[in-house]
């Protein structure tokens, strides 16, 4: 007896890149803590304008739109990264790795779509902001009585954007480093505010750290890129310590979990 | 364009060749070979950690082989387009989000393969998992539940091939006998199947060809009929020792056997005449069927249980 048996199909269609971003996408928020963390997300950062107008127009101080910007990158530089860090490790403290990764063998791809995935929340971000301190501003006005001041160009809103993907993506590598989502974040909190404290301290105190510092000090040589001040020497010192800070823990990050058996 | 082939029997669906994984100086697989035919459901028994779910893990190429090869279909697993939709794999009901529900997990799935939702439904309805019950939170699931629900991920793309690694950990006996249905109309429209289990009695159940492994190592393989097949009489008493006795002195010779039994190469009769002579009353006699297997099965998880014991003795 003969009977046609069908093998492995070759020639069929992969999964386009769209489709991987998309799935991403809707496991950023398909669960409780990431739903949760987005909101936060949001109601944070609005907070964070709505006390700002109010101890400006208390104490009838002067400011800016950028001021407002500035103040917003403070919660969205702790939220962003914790997403990034959350994306990636969930494959592991949950293990849905399993799954994803069979569904999907060819690893870099995943990784990849979520990269994408984490840009554009951070675009989605920088847009809700904006809009948020569009209204602060206008309250300011309104409240003070003071000029509105219009003074972030297209170059900073660039800027404030690229500083933004950065501590996503930097929250992602240090997630794919250690696969853990608490020690990720723990390591992301000692990198973003006790690392920089460090550096302070040793500039005051250190001759020869004081001469290096701009050149491995990534988030001091992020300042520029939020009033579009960016000389060639800044972004020189912006690239060099973001090869340490950022581009080194993302390769090993990438190069792990593509490595690493999935358990 | 479908490959076809015009032989069954020549078609190995999965094929593992030779295949060794080492962690350091531990050797969790060790030269194994075996394939899986069209057709068929393979059952792969051995003890916990004997190899199973590293040998599953790096035929699906979660897990890097240290040397040898596991191929589905002549094709590794990485070069696989869309594989969800050729090969439908659960490595562990449990490995799921715990705060996704049942429903969700499925779409996700859909979504990445690119199916249409109502698949999502129809294959909820195939493991029974109500309306309701597939919008709770994996959480909230029963073990059984998970199963079904990583069931019903593992054939969501239609695939030709399942692996899958213990799936009936957790379902109840009811649980069981409808998978063993499902499995064997899967298998009956020619797809394969193959399935783990610690459990000698599930896989006598489900499984046409058998593998064991032991330590990493394949220790027998065959049909079902060939490795359930031994000659020889099961036979058991109340009084086991006057048994050994009265069989001795009648001149048959025994081994021990299964759960606390004796087997005999003489026929049920001369056991029977002999228990008699001796006034032994029997609570079992039976021919030996599957009794080799069993025996085989029970030294190995033994074997293990030993070397727990003597580690232990040596730490302390």
């Amino acid at each position: 007896m003969s009977t046609t048996v069908v093998t492995i199909d070759k020639t069929r269609p992969g999964i386009p890149m769209a489709r991987l971003v998309r799935v991403e996408l809707r496991k950023l928020v398909d669960t409780r803590a990431g739903f949760w963390l987005l909101v936060s997300i949001g109601i944070i950062t609005a907070l964070v304008v709505v006390i700002q107008q109010w101890v400006v127009a208390a104490q009838d101080m002067h400011i800016q739109y950028s001021d407002i910007a500035q103040a917003m990158a403070t919660p969205m530089g702790i939220f962003l990264p914790v997403l990034g860090v959350m994306s990636v490790t969930s494959e592991w403290g949950q293990r849905t790795g399993l799954v994803t990764f069979t569904l999907e063998p060819r690893r870099n791809r995943v990784v990849i779509a979520k990269l994408l995935a984490g840009v554009i929340t951070a675009i989605a971000s920088v847009a809700l902001a904006l809009v948020m301190g569009v209204f602060g501003n206008l309250a300011y006005g309104g409240l003070t009585g003071h000029k509105v001041v219009w003074d972030v160009t297209t170059l900073a809103i660039g800027g404030i954007l690229l500083s933004w993907v950065i501590g996503l993506l930097t929250g992602f590598a240090f997630g794919m480093l250690l696969m853990n989502t608490a020690a990720a974040i723990v390591l992301f909190f000692v990198y973003s505010f006790v690392l920089p404290g460090l550096l302070e301290w040793g500039y005051e105190t250190v001759s020869w750290i004081h001469d290096i510092r701009p050149w491995i000090d990534f988030s001091d040589a992020q300042v520029p890129l939020f009033d579009a001040t960016m000389s060639g020497k800044d972004w020189a010192q912006f690239v060099l310590s973001g090869a340490v800070w950022f581009v080194l823990p993302l390769g090993v990050g990438v190069w792990r979990l593509l490595r690493s058996e999935v358990k | 364009m479908p490959v076809t082939v015009p032989l069954r029997q020549t078609v190995r669906m999965i094929s593992v060749k030779n295949l060794t994984k080492t962690y350091g100086d531990f050797t969790a697989v060790d030269d194994v070979s075996f394939t899986c035919k069209p057709g068929t459901v393979t059952g792969f028994l051995g003890p916990n950690g004997a190899g199973k779910s590293t040998t599953m893990r790096i035929i699906a190429g979660l897990t890097p082989a240290s040397t040898g090869s596991a191929t589905i279909g002549d094709v590794d697993y990485h070069d696989i387009p869309n594989p969800g939709t050729q090969v439908g794999v659960l490595l562990d009901a449990s490995a799921q989000h715990a705060g996704r529900t049942g429903r969700e997990i499925l779409a996700l799935s859909a979504l990445t393969m690119g199916l249409p939702m109502s698949r999502v439904d129809e294959m909820l309805k195939l493991v029974s998992l109500t309306p309701d019950e597939s919008k709770r939170r994996v959480k909230d699931y029963s073990l059984g539940m998970r199963q079904r629900l990583g069931i019903a991920n593992a054939l969501l793309g239609d695939p030709k091939i399942l692996i899958l690694d213990e799936p009936a950990n957790g379902l109840d006996p009811a649980g069981i006998h409808w998978m063993r249905l499902l499995l064997r109309e899967y298998a009956n429209r020619g797809g394969t199947v193959l399935l783990s289990s610690h459990l000698l009695h599930e896989i006598e159940v489900i499984a046409d060809e058998i593998i064991v492994i032991g330590n990493g190592r394949i220790v027998a393989e065959g049909t079902k009929d060939e490795l359930l097949h031994t000659a020889g009489t099961f036979v058991k008493a109340g009084d086991m020792s006057a048994l050994a006795n009265a069989l001795t002195a009648a001149g048959l010779t025994t081994t021990p056997s299964g759960d606390n039994g004796l087997r005999s190469d003489a026929t049920p009769e001369q056991i029977g005449k002999a228990a008699a002579a001796a006034g032994v009353a029997l609570v079992e006699l039976r021919p030996a069927e599957g009794a080799g297997l069993e025996e085989m099965f029970l030294e190995l998880t033994s074997g293990n249980q030993r070397d727990d014991i003597i580690t232990q003795g040596a730490q302390s």
